[in-house]
């Protein structure tokens, strides 16, 4: 059933758009992230413009973020406090990325700048995370006594001025690094069309030393505002958020990842962990591809330059 | 220049040798929801107050052109390793859609001095002197446009597609794509013989958005902050009732 998006003005399969959800829907409930990172790509594959796919996008992990977190506040696993000084970083992160990506539009490097931001962030984070599990893995197997990393307590973190007392978090730390890691997620959120989750759970814990029972929380609970101001941005400078498009991802999403849950409590976390990185670098190679093999194609043709 | 003036001076005058006279299947086209592109008929005949000119090649083409907007063409070069769009033109008023279909090979419907004055092929409406920045100096450039949109089904020339019966009666199918820009869609009808011009006629279709399609697209430019807390609203009511639909599953 082909169904005409208003706002990306192409026509789509329905049932592609709500596979494609339920596809994303099922891999982000086994692993847990918001899954922004394939769905957007994948939505440039199936010919939406990239301009709407970021937007839309930012929009659709709203409602797949507002899910997961309801379940984080029933266990009392968001730490608000810590929350709200990442949101300030990303606040004024979104609204300098979405700048960043009205400019680039105009200057015909959009395309370029996700592609990169992509081949970047997730390269080095599925290469970390495949690591580190392959590592844990192979710990398990030689079945000694788990050599307890020990974090260290003291670092340049603990220097710096400003700090607040975050109680959910049992920490005493400056708010200056939370925001920063806010700023920066805030960035990718508007440029990506991602919700960050995949770049601020291994900061939370690596970097801010929280306790990894409220990061997955308190990162949702940052996720719905930034991505929400974001779809905000985009809609009132960009006219770029396509409901339809949205509503239909947001259906296949939900159920799937209803689903993935499922499977993911059946496996094991660290090979759910080593499957999670192979796709993530999957993706990132597969776009990196595009970007060092010669396009058969050397010409596009893009709207705009004055509007 | 002589036989120019001629013809102008036979195009002015109201009565004609050959005069075409046609219409559409449909005059109007409404984008909806499950809009999957469209096909209109154009058929006409052509009308002679005196016996038709023997020995000559009679040719009717048909063109349709979409509203027109501002495009980039980019190109990319391989700097540092990576492929990036390095080089761009712009062109003023591109059509968003563009059509030709004729009767015969458009080599034999037409000369290359009467396409320069219609613009009728793609090219040389691409390079009509209102479109001020992209020249024949670019020729690779313009060459590329063609190539990328006729690949994308928004550019297309049909040879041989109109049909003639009689040297009277004529029709075409014209495909217009799913993905349609709203707004009027000018089409022109020539009759050509040896590949002059001999008469024109000209009308248009309207594209536009209907229902929910049109609500959402008008909603969207109108009302930007209302449009985005709609999708937001929209968005945490399916997330939140999503949640809920399936705890009431598990109990």
């Amino acid at each position: 059933m082909q169904i005409y998006l208003p706002i990306a003005e192409v026509s789509v399969n329905a049932f592609l758009l709500l596979g494609l959800g339920g596809l994303v829907g099922i891999l982000s409930g086994m692993f847990g992230v918001g899954g922004g990172f394939l769905m957007t790509p994948l939505l440039f594959m199936i010919g939406i413009p990239p301009a709407v796919a970021v937007a839309t996008e930012a929009n659709q992990i709203v409602a797949s973020s507002f899910s997961g977190v309801l379940a984080h506040f029933k266990r009392k696993t968001v730490d608000f406090r810590m929350g709200l000084v990442l949101l300030v970083g990303g606040l004024i992160g979104a609204a300098v990325g979405v700048q960043v990506f009205a400019i680039l539009r105009e200057l015909g490097q959009v395309d370029l700048l996700v592609k990169l931001s992509y081949v970047l962030f997730l390269g080095v984070i599925g290469g970390l995370m495949f690591l580190e599990s392959l590592n844990s893995i192979r710990r398990a197997r030689s079945a000694g006594p788990a050599p307890r990393t020990v974090r260290r307590q003291r670092s340049w973190i603990h220097a710096l001025p400003f700090k607040m007392k975050f109680r959910t978090s049992g920490l005493y730390i400056s708010v200056i690094p939370p925001v920063i890691v806010g700023l920066l997620v805030g960035v990718l959120a508007a440029i990506m069309g991602v919700g960050g989750g995949f770049i601020m759970v291994p900061a939370m814990i690596y970097l801010l030393g929280m306790p990894t029972k409220v990061v997955v929380g308190t990162s949702l609970f940052q996720i719905i505002f930034v991505t929400a101001f974001a779809t905000m941005l985009h809609a009132t400078t960009n006219y770029t958020v396509d409901m339809v498009l949205a509503v239909l991802l947001l259906l296949g999403g939900v159920v799937g990842a209803q689903i993935g849950t499922r499977i993911g409590v059946k496996m094991k976390a660290e090979q759910l962990r080593i499957l999670l990185a192979i796709l993530v670098l999957v993706v990132s190679g597969k776009l990196a591809l595009d970007l060092l093999i010669e396009p058969a194609e050397l010409y596009s043709v893009g709207f705009g330059g004055q509007e | 220049m002589i036989r120019l003036l001629l013809i102008l001076l036979v195009a002015g005058l109201p009565l004609r040798a050959e005069e075409i006279v046609a219409d559409l299947s449909q005059d109007r086209i409404s984008i909806s929801t499950n809009f999957d592109g469209s096909e209109i008929l154009v058929f006409g005949a052509i009308k002679r107050n005196a016996p038709q000119p023997v020995g000559t090649d009679m040719a009717v083409i048909i063109t349709v052109t979409g509203p027109r907007e501002n495009i980039t063409v980019r190109r990319k070069a391989r700097r540092f390793g990576i492929w990036v769009n390095t080089d761009s033109r712009e062109v003023n008023g591109a059509p968003s859609f563009y059509s030709v279909s004729s009767s015969i090979p458009l080599s034999r419907a037409l000369t290359p001095a009467e396409d320069d004055r219609w613009r009728i092929t793609t090219a040389s409406a691409l390079t009509a002197p209102d479109m001020t920045t992209m020249t024949d100096n670019d020729p690779e450039f313009l060459e590329a446009l063609i190539r990328v949109n006729t690949a994308a089904g928004t550019y297309g020339t049909a040879e041989e597609s109109v049909q003639v019966r009689d040297s009277t009666l004529f029709s075409a199918d014209i495909a217009l794509p799913a993905d349609l820009t709203e707004g009027n869609y000018n089409t022109r009808i020539f009759l050509t013989r040896n590949g002059e011009v001999v008469d024109s006629y000209a009308t248009s279709i309207y594209v536009q958005k209907v229902g929910l399609e049109r609500w959402i697209y008008a909603l969207a430019n109108d009302e930007p902050i209302l449009y985005g807390l709609l999708s937001l609203f929209i968005a945490i009511v399916a997330g939140w009732g999503a949640s809920a639909v399936f705890r009431l599953f598990k109990n």
